[in-house]
């Protein structure tokens, strides 16, 4: 994937971090480098190398080109692409749920009103592959054979807001439907416990104010005046 | 080649609250007795132990602790004109699955229904006359009251080790307490657990407005304790992860915390997990039950013979198995003749978002499952139904079982659900905002019910259950009314902003939102063979050897959670079997 066909925003982010932790950091942030460096998580703000095994190479672009975009990274806190939300979608995708394990899969499937929930025939992983198929198809039919990846920050918003409104139409997957599946998707790799391959080193939970998996909140039921002052903890027992 | 096993005295299908209430009034009885539960087995120790329980993809995404849908679920229509589809994903109502079932799954919050909650027809007709209850709405009265319950409530409190405070003993008031409940024999098990901060505002707001606040019962024990079975259980450390979780701390009771440690060991009692029961076997006449068949963990169709069929299934499952193993006669909406799948109905649950500014810490991951507060200002005979427009009550209550951003975080109005803006929203909100809920009853009527889909089949090859339910105009007026009286109350707190979800003029039933897992009735308990599937004892009218206890026995939903209730039926009949069916057995009540 070259970061030259991505958007501004993901340049100047890429730019901004890659060289950021040793260099720019004080004492503490260096200390975290080195020891990430020997347990394995890269510092904060940059995501691991990759390789994809759900993924075709086309996938995964437009997967970073939309967690880039569905979470970016900005003042508020870590974009989804520095969580390495892209790889627990790929993990996640390889899920005995994502396959339908547990939703009812038989047929007949017929159309039914909103209030009667998903009723088509693919499984998660599926509304996930076709829909990004289908998406990057409709980019090449409006924009001269580009992908979603290829294009820049407001074309990519302004594509994305349609498709949540419904406004897209793709013959064979409700562009709402991916849309709806692929925000929740990026929601949970971003939030969920840094074991299923997103939210390093609990970033997204920090950005929040989360404490994570501590699980024990007895002392501080009745306290008032003050915000809780631990930082949060992993299913690991790592501490962020 | 069906195996046949070894005849015992009780089967009983299911390993939640009824059943494991059922294997232990049995067993004590001296009963041999078999449980078969279709999902594995679970303990607070490996299953539920920290911290490998409190992963929100697995709880709450993957729905680790819940029944898949893709082995058995249900069809839906809202009208009998329709045609239902699957139930696909877990949505609306949430049945669990495995030894403990939904009662290990559950928040913990352990009501009694009101005194008048069990004569619901007779109660309106008095106060409105015969002419009030519209001719749709098949309400009927319990064919028990709430005298012939309470020492069955009582029992299950102190079984659940329930932590809450007392509002009437022996008829005398109690400050603190809900001053409109029945009268109790005596004080909760345990005191009422600490508030978190949007409990604490909820008596604030509740009292400026001259309701009646008092602790929700909470099956989250508030203290150390040791239930009447000797089974331990440690305070609530407000972990967070009630709901769609087992409780990692032995303190949300469940069947796996609070009665299965008492019975494991005992000669006449056999646990038996991954055994699917698929049909109730009856003699020619369908008049007495033989066992039930059931595959087991390898698959193989196994036959358990029996005297009696305890079916101890999520309250739907109930009704399923009594319809796929004809026992019975189904409902027919047309001609409104037969019992079985009748008077299905379901909660009328409602909520409203609070959201504050950063000085306000409200700690949403800080959680109790059953914990907060409430007040029954509106509910029962407080509501009137000819000035409020509508029939039924409800009750509003601070309630925080323990929020995860997987879970969800709910923004204040006007945020998008992504971007920069999305997560400056979920930064504001998250710390900073609590939700008040309103609970109501749900009404049942003719054309709300269950039986067999003529089209879609579940992983055995039976047909689907399929429910036929919508709202109708009752309970659209009573969210409306409700969620008005709650956001009244909440202006007092001073929010930046609110989000209230009132059902509009004409809404559908939105199977996609998750609202309640109360899904009620279906083969309810009466005093008629015409009009319930169960006598008072929830033994079957036609076939004498099977009883079904569950909130499958409720006539209509009030606006209580039901597990109380639910408990405490489950003693009721354990109770007439031991006192009354043994010594002869047949039908208890003759029609």
């Amino acid at each position: 994937m070259s970061d030259d066909k991505q958007p501004t925003s993901r340049r100047s982010l890429i730019k901004s971090l890659v060289f950021l932790p040793l260099g720019a950091a004080a004492g503490a942030g260096a200390v975290r480098a080195l020891d990430a460096s020997a347990a394995g998580p890269a510092p904060e703000g940059q995501p691991e190398a990759y390789t994809p095994t759900f993924f075709t190479s086309a996938e995964w672009r437009f997967v970073h080109a939309a967690c880039d975009r569905l979470i970016p990274h900005d003042e508020h806190g870590p974009g989804a692409v520095e969580m390495n939300v892209p790889r627990f979608l790929d993990k996640h995708m390889q899920t005995p749920y994502a396959a339908g394990d547990i939703w009812y899969m038989q047929g007949p499937f017929v159309k039914a009103a909103p209030e009667f929930g998903y009723q088509g025939k693919l499984a998660l992983r599926d509304i996930v592959r076709v829909g990004i198929k289908a998406f990057d198809a409709h980019v090449g039919r409006e924009f001269a054979g580009k992908a979603f990846a290829d294009l820049d920050g407001k074309q990519q918003d302004a594509l994305l807001q349609a498709a949540e409104k419904g406004d897209l139409k793709f013959d064979d997957i409700s562009a709402k439907l991916f849309f709806s599946t692929l925000l929740a998707e990026v929601r949970n790799g971003y939030f969920a416990d840094p074991r299923h391959g997103g939210n390093q080193n609990m970033g997204a939970w920090k950005m929040i104010g989360y404490p994570g998996m501590r699980a024990d909140y007895l002392d501080w039921v009745e306290v008032r005046d003050k915000p809780y002052p631990i930082g949060p903890v992993d299913l690991a027992g790592r501490r962020g | 080649m069906t195996i046949v096993k070894n005849k015992v005295d009780a089967v009983i299908v299911g390993a939640g609250w009824t059943g494991a209430i059922m294997a232990k009034e049995l067993t004590d009885a001296g009963l041999s007795v078999v449980v078969l539960e279709r999902g594995p087995d679970r303990d607070t120790q490996p299953d539920f132990s920290y911290p490998r329980v409190v992963d929100e993809l697995e709880g709450s995404v993957h729905r680790k602790y819940l029944q898949a849908l893709s082995k058995e679920t249900v069809t839906i229509r809202h009208g009998i004109a329709d045609t239902a589809v699957p139930y696909r994903q877990m949505g609306s109502f949430k049945p669990g699955t495995g030894v403990g079932g939904a009662g290990s799954h559950w928040s913990g919050c352990h009501f009694r229904a009101l005194p008048e909650d069990f004569k619901v027809r007779s109660n309106l007709e008095q106060r409105y006359g015969k002419k009030f209850i519209p001719s749709n709405m098949t309400v009927q009265d319990f064919p028990i009251t709430y005298e012939d319950l309470e020492p069955h409530f009582d029992h299950f409190e102190y079984v659940c080790g329930t932590s809450g405070k007392a509002g009437v003993i022996d008829g005398k008031y109690i400050e603190g307490g809900n001053p409109f409940e029945g009268s109790r024999s005596r004080d909760y098990a345990l005191g009422p657990n600490p508030n978190y901060l949007g409990a604490e505002w909820f008596y604030k707001a509740a009292k400026e407005m001259g309701y009646h606040p008092y602790p929700i019962p909470a099956s989250n024990a508030s203290a150390p304790y040791t239930n009447p079975y000797g089974c331990q259980m440690g305070p609530c450390n407000f972990c967070g992860f009630c709901s769609d979780y087992g409780c990692l701390n032995y303190s949300k009771a469940s069947p796996n915390a609070c009665i299965f440690p008492a019975i494991r060991g005992r000669e006449n009692f056999e646990l038996r997990t991954l055994a699917q029961v698929l049909k109730v076997n009856l003699t020619a006449d369908n008049k007495k039950a033989t066992g039930v068949t059931y595959l087991d963990a390898q698959g193989r169709e196994t036959e358990q013979p029996a005297d009696l069929v305890l079916l101890c299934a999520f309250s739907l499952f109930n009704v399923h198995m009594m319809l796929v193993s004809g026992i019975g006669t189904p409902y027919d909406p047309v001609t409104k003749t037969g019992t079985v799948g009748r008077n299905y109905s379901y909660q009328n649950l409602n909520r409203v978002v609070l959201f504050f500014d950063e000085s306000v810490q409200a700690n949403p991951f800080i959680g109790i499952g059953g914990g907060g507060a409430t007040f029954d200002d509106l509910n029962g005979n407080r509501n009137d139904s000819a000035k409020s427009g509508y029939i039924g009550g409800g009750i509003i209550w601070a309630r925080q079982p323990g929020a995860g951003p997987v879970r969800g975080i709910q923004t204040a109005p006007g945020v998008p659900n992504w971007g920069s803006a999305w997560k400056q929203g979920v930064k504001e909100a998250f710390r900073h905002s609590f939700y008040y809920e309103v609970q109501g009853s749900c009404m049942s009527y003719d054309d709300a019910y269950l039986d067999l889909d003529p089209t879609y089949k579940d992983a055995f090859g039976r047909p689907l259950l399929r429910m036929t339910f919508d709202w109708h105009d009752n309970e659209i007026k009573a969210s409306q009314y409700l969620v008005e009286k709650a956001t009244d109350m909440c202006k007092v707190l001073g929010p930046k902003a609110m989000k209230g979800d009132a059902k509009k003029d004409g809404a559908h039933y939105n199977v996609t939102q998750y609202q309640s897992t109360h899904t009620c009735g279906g083969a309810i308990m009466g005093s008629d063979p015409k009009t319930s599937a169960l006598n008072r004892y929830l033994q079957s009218w036609d076939v004498s050897n099977v009883f079904a206890p569950g909130a499958n026995a409720f006539p209509q939903n009030n606006g209580y959670n039901p597990t109380g209730m639910v408990g405490a039926l489950a003693y009721w009949c354990a109770t007439a079997i031991r006192e009354q069916y043994l010594k002869n057995p047949g039908p208890l009540v003759h029609a």
